[in-house]
Formats: C-alpha cells, structure tokens, sequence
C-alpha cells in the first residue's frame, strides 16, 4: 500500500514544485463540416464543436479536483481550417468568417485556446491554402482564442521557400494588425516544419487528417519538479544526474497518462497521445532555463547550453516513454524566451542570443519559441529565420518551429507585456545582414537525401 | 472498493485525529490505514479510505473535510488513490 512518504512527495511536487497537467487538449475532426455554402459550413462547425466539447472544461476540473493535480489548461485542436474551407471560401474574408465562428464556439465551451487555423503546405499551396494564410492577419486580429500554424515543410517533402517567403510577410503583417496589443497576434501564430498531426500544445496544435472524429491528447508539464529533484544530486556524475530526471520524468508522464485515460472514459473519446513535454511558466520556479543552470551553467546560452539540454531532452523521453504507451506530439523540452522567466534574465544578462537559441533547438522541441525582435525587422529576414529554422527539422528529422514577434514600434533593449501565459520579454536583436536574394528566389529546397528510405 | 487518501498537516493540536475519524464514520467511509508523523511541532498524517459504502459524494466529503480542517486550523486533502499509485508504482 501507498505510504506517508510517497503521498507528500507527490503533494510537494503539486504544492510546491509547480507539477501540473499543462493541458486536455480535445482533438476535432471538422472535415465533415465541410460544404459550399459559408453560412452552412460555420453553423456546422459551431454546431460540432459546442456539442463534442460541451463537457471537457468542466470533466477536466473534476479530475483535478479528485486528483489533487492542477489541469491548467483545456484546449480544442482541429482539421486544419484550409481544407474545411476549401469548397465555401472564396477570398481572405470568407475566412475570417470561419475564424469568427471558431472564436465564438471556443468561448461557448470555455475554454483556453482553439487551434488549427492552419494549412499544411509542406511542398505546395493550394489556392485554399493560399487564402486561409492571407487571412491570418485579420483574423488574428478580429479574435481572441485562436491559434494558427502553418507548416512549410518537413523531412519528405523538403522546404516550400514560396511559403516561407509568404509567411515572412505574414508575420510582420499580423504584427502590423495588432500592434495596439504589442503585436500580440505573431504570439498565436507558429510557422512549422515536421509538425505532428497530434500536437496538443499551442500555437501549433491541430488536429492531423490522419486522426480520428475526436480524440483527447494530453500534455504533461513539470520543468520545476525535475529543478527541485536535481538540487539534491549537485556535483554528482552524469549518470546519477540523467538517472534522476528520467525518474522524475517518469513519475510527471504518469499523471498525464492518468488524467487523459479519465479523461477519454468521461469524455466517451479515444485517448491518443501523451505529449511528454517540460513546458515552463512564467511562474518562479517552472522554468526550464532553471534546470539548465542546476545541471551547471552560470545562465540558460553558457559553453555547454546545447549539450545539458540535448541530455535533459533525452533523459526526459527515456523516462517518459515507460510511463505511457503511447507518445506523440511535441515530446520535449519548450524553450520559448518569454514564457520562461530563467530565459529573460538569461537574455537580459546578455547570455542568450537568437543564435544560440537556434542552436538549441537542434536538440529539442521546437524551436524559435516567444521571441520579440524589433518592429522594423524586414519580412525577408523572418523568412530567413524561417528557413533556418525549417533546415535544422528538415535535416534532422523533428520538429522545428518559429514563433517571433516583431513588435511594431519597439526596439532592441525594449519589454513587451503579454500577458498570462505568454509573459513578457525583451526585444532581442537580430542579424541585420540581408537574406533577400536568398528569400526571394522562387520554388522549394528539394527534400534530403536520406528522406529516401524505400 | 473506491480508495481514496486524505491527508492532514498542520499544527499539532488535541483531537485532530478524533475530529476526523468522527467525520467519516458519521459519512460511512471505511478507514483501511493511518500513518502519522510530527516533525518539528507539525502534524502530518495519511489515512487512506475507502468510499465504497459513503453516503456522500466525493466532492462533498472533500469541500467538508476541508471546513473542517479550517476550523482545527489544518489543512486536509481528500485525493483519489490512483494518483500515488500512478506515480509510485510500476
């Protein structure tokens, strides 16, 4: 039987550590909403979604209140909105439409955020996909739960480079439409590469083709409970160090697993995946740079950053996959700048540079995560670090993704407030040198070569 | 068999125990195990119990539990047992 000993260290992990189910995400097949008539299709999709997800806020607050653990977060993800509109949308405005509909059906069911006004455009775009990313901006702007992603490339299919330009321009434009809120919308905006069809964290999440008509994911947390566990094995080996997080890791993926399979029995839907993900807060102490810096660097971006976080990414997959049978998503350590309060005093001390953090996201998921850059970033630059950053997952085989916010009207050394979640940070600097030529040339990076495996 | 655990921390005081054990039997919950430890001045127990006769609902005996921990000035938390079990055993 359970005893005294280890009741309290799951209680301090929960009272103390920050340890929490980051979020339920609902997965929502929309494909059979689709139609040619407009009106049709959004009273379709309303209509779907208030009645699927009717009960999922308040199932997930009865779990965490039976089980003592926080649920922080209950999320819809759904077909990517290009190919549910693709019959009934004609021009940008049709779309945002859609993107009305969803923000009000999300608001209806309570909960945190909807995502998957998204286009998958790995090696081309369909006219559809074309008017959904035109859409973005706006649509960005006129709502306020939804999330939007398009992924422009992946391993297979190699880069869409007419994509990654586009999407450059697209950033700074929906920066331009919400530059009253800091360019809050670029916040809910991630251009992927490889993105996963069963991703239940935002911005990125939607719900893949390859899915089923409903489906409940969930995403584990818990940056501060491996912090706190490794404060107690300070200048121990490598060994008993990868030990300790994967047996935190461990225990942390079997609360997720828990809550998702309660969650997929009081819901009625198949559970999918568990994403074992080290997601920070801006909380104190829920902070992934915090573990970096007790494995032994002085700040998150020292000599050493990429290889503590390839080991800490590592370790928390080999613990996580014992404590769930099915993996997928994101699966790895977030390292986004401003939702981390350990990254923004690392930024601040001068120790982390857009550089280094590409060169992190070699080794973890995603990638470029809540960066604010200057306002007057060129588009072609974005579409740059685009590109950069779609080579790296491109290459490697994994997930990479940008989320930069080029903030209208602020410069480097600058604060950005938004808010919640998504913290604050300070404007970083970016290389100045131009990409343009390379950016404007037309057509797609061919795949590589070892995506040819058959 | 629907096992649940509280448990009490809180300064240590006459009849906290006492306090509580009235409460479920008055609720019908079976206790199946109680451990408890003072570590400087504090109190800290674990009861784990079983709901499978109560004549309560769980959110009920959780909110009372908690008035009732307020009132001795302790805190008590009423979980499902699955969470430990989850996490501390293979």
């Amino acid at each position: 039987m359970i005893n005294i000993y280890e009741v309290e260290e799951t209680n301090k992990m929960v009272e103390k550590e920050n340890l929490d189910v980051r979020t339920i995400t609902m997965g929502i097949s929309l494909l059979d909403c689709a139609g040619t008539d407009l009106t049709d299709v959004c009273n379709r999709i309303y209509n779907k979604i208030t009645t699927y997800a009717k009960n999922l806020v308040s199932t997930g607050n009865e779990i965490a209140k039976e089980l003592g653990v926080p649920i922080v977060n209950k999320r819809i993800s759904i077909t990517p909105i290009s190919l549910v509109g693709a019959s009934c949308c004609k021009t940008p405005e049709d779309y945002v439409e859609i993107a009305k509909t969803l923000d009000k059906a999300a608001k209806e069911v309570g909960v945190n955020f909807i995502g998957g006004y998204s286009a998958i455009v790995s090696k081309g775009m369909t006219p559809s996909d074309e008017l959904l990313i035109r859409s973005i901006p706006k649509a960005m702007a006129c709502t306020e739960l939804i999330c939007s992603s398009v992924n422009v490339g992946s391993t297979k299919t190699g880069i869409n480079m007419d994509a990654v330009r586009l999407m450059g321009e697209i950033v700074k434009e929906t920066a331009e439409y919400t530059k009253e809120n800091d360019s809050l919308g670029c916040a809910k905006l991630v251009v992927l590469c490889n993105a996963p069809d069963d991703n239940p964290f935002m911005a990125g999440a939607f719900l893949g083709v390859t899915e089923p008509d409903a489906v409940i994911n969930v995403g584990v947390s818990g940056p501060g409970v491996v912090k706190y566990a490794l404060e107690s094995v300070r200048g121990e080996s490598f060994e008993v160090l990868c030990e300790t997080i994967k047996k935190t890791a461990f225990k942390i993926t079997r609360v997720g697993q828990l809550v998702a399979q309660e969650a997929s029995k009081r819901l009625g839907m198949p559970f999918g995946i568990i994403d074992l993900s080290l997601a920070p807060t801006p909380a104190i102490g829920d902070s992934v740079a915090d573990i970096l810096e007790e494995i032994g660097l002085e700040h998150a971006g020292a000599p050493g950053t990429t290889a503590a976080l390839a080991l800490l990414n590592d370790q928390v997959k080999k613990g996580g996959v014992m404590a769930s049978s099915y993996v997928g998503g994101l699966s790895g350590a977030f390292i986004p700048v401003s939702e981390d309060q350990g990254m923004i005093n690392a930024v601040e001390a001068g120790c982390l540079t857009i550089e280094k953090l590409e060169a992190m996201t070699c080794v973890c998921s995603v990638g470029l995560d809540m960066i604010a850059i200057p306002g007057d970033t060129p588009a072609t630059t974005i579409s740059g670090i685009i590109a950069d950053e779609s080579a790296i997952g491109m290459i490697n085989q994994k997930t990479t993704a940008v989320r930069v916010i080029p903030v209208i009207g602020k410069k480097v050394g600058d604060n950005v407030e938004f808010g919640g979640l998504l913290g604050h940070a300070p404007v970083m600097p970016v290389n100045k040198f131009s990409c343009a030529d390379f950016v404007n040339r037309k057509g797609r990076i061919p795949a590589p070569v070892h995506s040819f495996k058959n | 068999m629907k096992k649940c655990v509280i448990t009490v921390v809180g300064k240590d005081t006459v009849g906290i125990i006492a306090k509580v054990c009235n409460y479920l039997a008055d609720t019908q919950i079976n206790i199946l195990d109680i451990s408890q430890t003072i570590v400087s001045g504090y109190f800290n127990m674990m009861m784990i119990v079983d709901f499978a006769a109560a004549t309560k609902e769980f959110g009920t005996v959780d909110e009372e539990l908690e008035e009732l921990g307020k009132s001795i000035g302790v805190v008590i938390k009423c979980q499902r047992e699955e969470i430990f079990d989850m996490m501390h055993r293979i």
